[in-house]
Parts: structure tokens; sequence; C-alpha cells
């Protein structure tokens, strides 16, 4: 069975990086893997999505078919509202409570939010997160714990992938980074006793 | 859950990252690339893992790139152009000719097709190109593909004397998967091609020469039919429907082909030309055919006439398949009859669009303030503009410019605009883009005297693709601009900032009035290329 997650964001938040953090760990996993990315003028300040297949069995798409997603994955409420049609009836839809307002027609922000609970979607405040963890740039690493909770995944492997990703920048980067995860992760876990 | 390990050795790669290494591994010796969405990470992974001794540049432009390879090709060692879709228009001139010559060492052209036009300006489909110059064509559906195919798109390149075009789509360029690589082969020595009046395409020799690809057309076809990459399966299980896939359109296929229940007969073509006698055996077979190819209806023309048979064939002409845009897994799976699927829908709320915009800080925003406060109170104008960030200048909040076609374009229609008799008539060019193919045009500006005003935005970088360093320095374009013939008196260099926007605004003014041609460079950084070239200090 083929797990669709469609990531979702503006610019420069980071979307690249979170599936290559997601497809890294299931790539440790022995899964089969397909990423599409977004490069290019669409990176400018405007709507980039990225998606991620992710599977035991050969991928035959790159694209994630309509109303199949498992998930997904907002770095802004309404970029990932942007892309529901992509969700399966039993899919998640989680994202990042804070607006990326550099639009003049942006809706209020209440709205946006209540559409999102509507759905049964989950709205984690990354960017609050991020901050308290030591940077507000690891808002994205928020999120792919916060998605954590809900992806075929091992924590292990996940946090391996973060630690990998942000070696090359140091410790205390990845120390940061690994607290976001953690934070996000505990957001979306259900509460133990 | 059966989980098998992938072997080691491979590695989650973007298909424009396969064709590099796929190139590396084949042993070439020389690279050539303007930037260009999707192509631009071909180049950007050669640069980086080439070995030392491997040339790999960024060109001036795509026919630049192009026929520097083909001088490598006569020096008999293999050489690798890569470019987006448009840019083989830039370098069609080199590429049809190119197709007669006697190609010695392996000449490839890597070229990436963006259906869709996520970042171009059409959707042109390079499988003709390559059936217009009488060539092979391989088209990976797979990063795994895309680096053999570049392999092996070397070795037919030298086995008939003939460039070979690997086609990509932005979804292998720009989509990962898994990628294992095979040892390298040695780089060719140094062997110039010794029959000169194979290479000097004068009418006697053109006309044996082309006799000679034309003749060629049949093996190239068996060739393709017997390649690895084309694949016919004929099945028992269902006479009705014949399938052809072609590229990724076998992928969006086999996501759905699970679904329907039976197992049509299929043929999925790789390389190309296409072979007739595979089609015919599908034929054969069914009762109709359905073409599933990315792009324009190229294999579907081959089949579907003007005359009936007794075929029906389906795909994007016959409206099967949407005629325009990308496919995706549901326009396939409409076309195959299956069920549309259904889920939540977003009721209640219509989505703001978000569309790219200049960057915080972006040199250009000063640019068009100054433009537009020039051009303020004047009854007609006309701002021709051109490909790059400064494209956006067309949305809110500027609307500045008027017009976007093709690389130099700008300067090239301010003159016919300023010929036709609208003026003030401007071109706002970027400094890569102006040497990219926008010298030409200003030489006939200043050859009829043609009153024109060209704005240079030089911002060192080219933007749009990922700040890749402009080819010559800025400090290049001022005597360049002098030695082309502009008047001293009417070429400017101004760094522009905040400050100097009203110094700006008053220079477009005085030369919006020049009877003659007139050039303005406004110099700053782009604001990313900073922050890259910062952090690159930093680390």
């Amino acid at each position: 069975m083929t797990s669709d997650i469609v990531i979702a964001g503006v610019g420069g938040q980071g979307v690249l990086s979170v599936a290559a953090i997601i497809a890294r760990a299931a790539r440790a996993e022995g899964l089969e893997v397909k990423q599409t990315e977004v490069h290019g003028m669409a990176q400018r300040g405007g709507a980039v999505q990225a998606t991620l297949r992710i599977s035991p069995q050969p991928i035959a798409s790159e694209l994630v078919p309509r109303h199949t997603a498992a998930m997904i994955l907002g770095l802004e409420p309404v970029e990932a509202l942007r892309y529901l049609e992509y969700l399966s009836p039993d899919g998640v839809l989680i994202t990042a409570a804070e607006p990326v307002t550099n639009v003049t027609d942006y809706p209020p922000l209440a709205e946006v939010h209540a559409v999102v609970r509507r759905i049964g979607g989950h709205l984690v405040e990354a960017f609050r997160l991020a901050k308290e963890c030591g940077s507000p740039r690891a808002a994205n690493v928020v999120m792919v714990g916060a998605a954590s909770v809900h992806l075929p995944l091992a924590v292990g492997s996940l946090e391996a992938a973060v630690t990998e990703a942000f070696i090359a920048k140091g410790e205390r980067v990845v120390g940061i980074n690994l607290a976001a995860f953690r934070a996000g992760r505990a957001i979306l876990s259900p509460a133990t006793p | 859950m059966l989980q098998i390990s992938p072997p080691a050795t491979s590695r989650l790669l973007l298909g424009d990252e396969a064709v590099a290494l796929g190139a590396i591994d084949a042993g070439i010796s020389a690279a050539y690339s303007y930037p260009g969405t999707p192509a631009t990470e071909i180049m950007e992974t050669l640069m980086g893992a080439a070995p030392d001794g491997v040339v790999a540049h960024w060109t001036a432009n795509e026919k630049t790139a192009y026929e520097a390879a083909l001088g490598v090709s006569m020096a008999g060692r293999r050489a690798l152009v890569a470019m987006k879709h448009v840019g083989l228009n830039v370098a069609a001139d080199p590429f049809m000719s190119s197709a007669l010559v006697a190609i010695a060492g392996g000449l490839v052209v890597a070229v990436a097709d963006d259906p869709g036009m996520h970042s171009s300006q059409n959707e042109q489909d390079s499988r003709f190109l390559a059936d217009f110059a009488r060539i092979v064509c391989l088209e990976p559906a797979s990063s795994q593909e895309a680096y053999e195919m570049t392999r092996e798109a070397f070795e037919v390149s030298e086995r008939f004397g003939i460039p070979v075009l690997l086609r990509l789509v932005t979804r292998i360029a720009h989509s990962r998967s898994p990628v294992t690589t095979a040892p390298p082969r040695p780089t060719p020595p140094l062997d110039k091609a010794d029959r000169p009046q194979d290479w000097i395409l004068i009418p006697g020799n053109a006309r044996r020469l082309w006799h000679g690809l034309v003749a060629l057309q049949p093996e190239l076809e068996a060739w393709a039919a017997s390649s690895s990459h084309t694949m016919l399966t004929l099945s028992d299980d269902d006479r009705g429907l014949g399938v052809i896939t072609a590229g990724i359109g076998r992928n969006h296929y086999l996501e759905n082909g699970a679904d329907l229940g039976y197992t049509p007969s299929h043929l999925h073509l790789g390389a190309y030309p296409v072979s007739a006698k595979l089609i015919r055996n599908l034929a054969d077979h069914v009762e109709q055919l359905l073409v599933i190819e990315e792009g324009y209806p190229f294999v579907e023309r081959r089949l579907a006439g003007v005359l009936p048979t007794r075929w029906d064939v389906l795909g994007r002409d016959s409206g099967t398949l949407p005629a325009d845009g990308e496919l995706t897994p549901d326009t396939v799976r409409a076309a195959l009859g299956l069920p549309v699927r259904t889920g939540i829908d977003l009721t209640g709320m219509v989505l703001p669009g978000r569309p790219p915009q200049l960057c915080k800080g972006c040199p250009h925003e000063e640019s068009f303030e100054a433009l537009l406060a020039a051009l303020a109170g004047i009854d007609q104008s006309v701002v021709m503009s051109d490909i790059g960030c400064y494209a956006l200048g067309a949305l809110p909040p500027y609307q500045a410019i008027e017009s976007c076609v093709c690389m130099g374009a700008s300067i090239g229609m301010a003159k016919g605009a300023a010929d036709a008799g609208l003026r003030p008539s401007l071109a706002v060019i970027g400094d890569s883009t102006f040497l990219h193919s926008g010298i030409t045009p200003l030489m006939d500006a200043v050859a009829h005297r043609t009153p024109i005003t060209v704005l240079i935005l030089d911002n060192g970088t080219v933007g749009m693709t990922g700040q890749q360093p402009t080819l010559l320095p800025g400090s290049s374009l001022e005597p360049l601009l002098a030695g082309l013939g502009i008047e001293p008196d009417h070429l400017h260099v101004i760094e522009i900032t905040r400050q100097r926007v009203t110094e700006l605004t008053a220079l477009l003014r005085a030369e919006m009035d020049h009877p003659g041609p007139s050039v303005i460079v406004a110099v700053r950084e782009c604001v990313e290329a900073r922050k890259d070239r910062r952090q690159g200090t930093a680390s």
C-alpha cells in the first residue's frame, strides 16, 4: 500500500527539506520512494508543493492521484487547504497554524482555522514551538515531528534523518532541530498518563 | 510486511542529477549548458561531481553550448549539452545541421520539456525536434532510466554517427527516485575526425550526408524497436484495447492498470523513431489503441491520419485525454474509463492565489518604481520585457511591463514598435538575458539609430533559476555597450538604491526623448545571491 504525502507551503519555508527528511527516513527503512519537487519561478514567494510517495512495493506514478493521499502536511494553513482534493477520505491534514499573508486577499485567519478543524485537521503552532526550541527556521521540522505520529516510519529513522540533514551545520543546529521534531511530535501524540 | 533493502549503492536522485552522473560515467570530456528550469540541475550537478579535467561550463546561450559540444565531438571525445525545451530553439541551427555531420565522439543533447508550463512560456515537445532532425530520441520514465539512457545515448551516438536527444519532462527532471550507478567508462582519448568532407556542409557534401541520414532511418527504427526501453506485451486477456505509452505516460498508466480488472496489450516506447513494425504488431492484436504520452500527440499523430482505418485511435487529439497540460494519474484514469474517485472538497471558502513575487529587498523593485514614475503622465508608450525574475513586474503591484516572449525579445520588439511609430519604446532586460540574446537586436537598433531606451537590470546573477553567476561580470557591460556604438552621453550605469529612484526616473525620462538608442544599466546584486554568497563565506 502506497502512503502518499502532499507537502505544501510558501517558497522559502523549507518544503523541500521536509520532503527530503521524510524520504531519507523511508529509504533507511528499505522502502521505495518517489518524490516530486518544484524548482524555478514558483519558488519566488509563491505557493510551493512537494509530494512524497512511500511504499514497500515499486511505485508507478510520480504524482499523487486525487483523493488518495494519506496526509497533507502544511507549513501554512491556506497552502494546506489548497491541496485538499488530494486527501483520501481517511487521510489526515496537519498544518502549521501561522499564516504567511503576502497576498492582499488572504481570508480571515479564524475562518481558515475553522475550515481545518471542520475537516478534522490538526493545527500546530509550528513557529511558536520552533522559536521555543531555539530558531523559528526549525518550524518545518516541528511539522515533520507532528507528521511523525501518522507516518508509517519509526521515530528513530526520522530522528536519524533530521540529524543527518543538519549535521553539516554543527551540533547546535542538530540539537535545535531534534528538539523541534520532538516538540511537534508531542503536540499530536496521544496524551500519556 | 516484506521489506527489500535497496542496494547499498542506490541513491535518491532527481532525473537531472541522474543525467549528470550518467554523462560522467559515460566518460564525457565536456558539458555545456545555459540555466533553464527544469534542466538547470544537470549542469549544477556536473559542476559539483565531474572529475578533474572534465570541462563543465555555463555558456552565453544554448547555441554556443551546442556548438562547443559539437567541437568536442569532432575532436573525438564525448560531450553533453543540456538545456530546457525552448533552449533548443536557440540551438536549433547547429542542432539541425549537426545531424548531417559525421559525429565522432558521442554527442548527447539533454532537453527538459515543461508540459504544464510550470516555469516556461510554452509547452513544445522536443520529440518533434528529434524527428525534425531525423535523429534518435530516448525518453526516460525514472531517474534510473535517465542514468542508463544517458550512458546508452553516447554509445548510440557513436554507433550511428549522429547526435542523440535525451528528452526529459518536468516530472522526471524534478522527481527523485532511486538510482544505482554502474562502473564508469574511461574517457576516450583525443581522436580528431579525419574526414573534413563529412564536417564541411557545403551543398555538395551536405546533399551526400543528408542522403545518408535519410537512408539510415530504417536502421534507426530497427534499433529503436529492439531497444531494451521498448516493450511490447501482447495479452489474450482482452483483444479490445491496446495501450501505447511513451516515457512517463507508462507510470500514470501502471498507477491505474491494476484497477482495470484485465491486462490490455501494451507497447511502451522509450526510444524513437517510433517503430512502425511494433505498432502494427500491437494493432493486429486489438481493435482500439489508446496512446498515453506526455506533451503533444506525437505518437498518436503517427497512427491517426485523415483517412479512416479499422482502428479507433484515442489520445490527446481524439479528446480522450486533455489536449494540453501535464498528464496526471487522474486524467489517465478517466481515459481508461475507470471511475473517478471522490473525497473531501473545500466548500465555503475561496482560497487566494499565491503567484510568485519579487523577493523582499529585490533590486528590481526600485527599477520598476522608477520606470512607472518616468512613464507617468505619458499618453502612449510601450515597455517590452524579457525572460527572468523581472517578468514578475507584470503582476501587481507594478504591472510595469507589457511583453515577455523569449530570451532577448524585449530589445528587438522595442525596436519594431519604435519603427512602427510607437514611442517612447522601452526594453527591460536582465544582465544574463542581455548577454544570452540581447546584444544582436541592440546592434540592429544602433545600426539604424532606432529611438529605443534599454534598461538593463544588472543583478549579477541568473536569478530565477537559482543564482548561477552571470557569464561576464557587470563591469564588462559598459565597455561592451560602448563598443557596440551606444553613444557615451546615452549610456549610463547607475547603482540603484532606494535613494536613487528619482535619479533613475530622471535618466529614463531624458533618454526616452533621445532620437536614437540609449541604454541605462541599473546595478545592484540579487538579494538571494547576496545571501548565498554570505552563507558561503560564513561556512
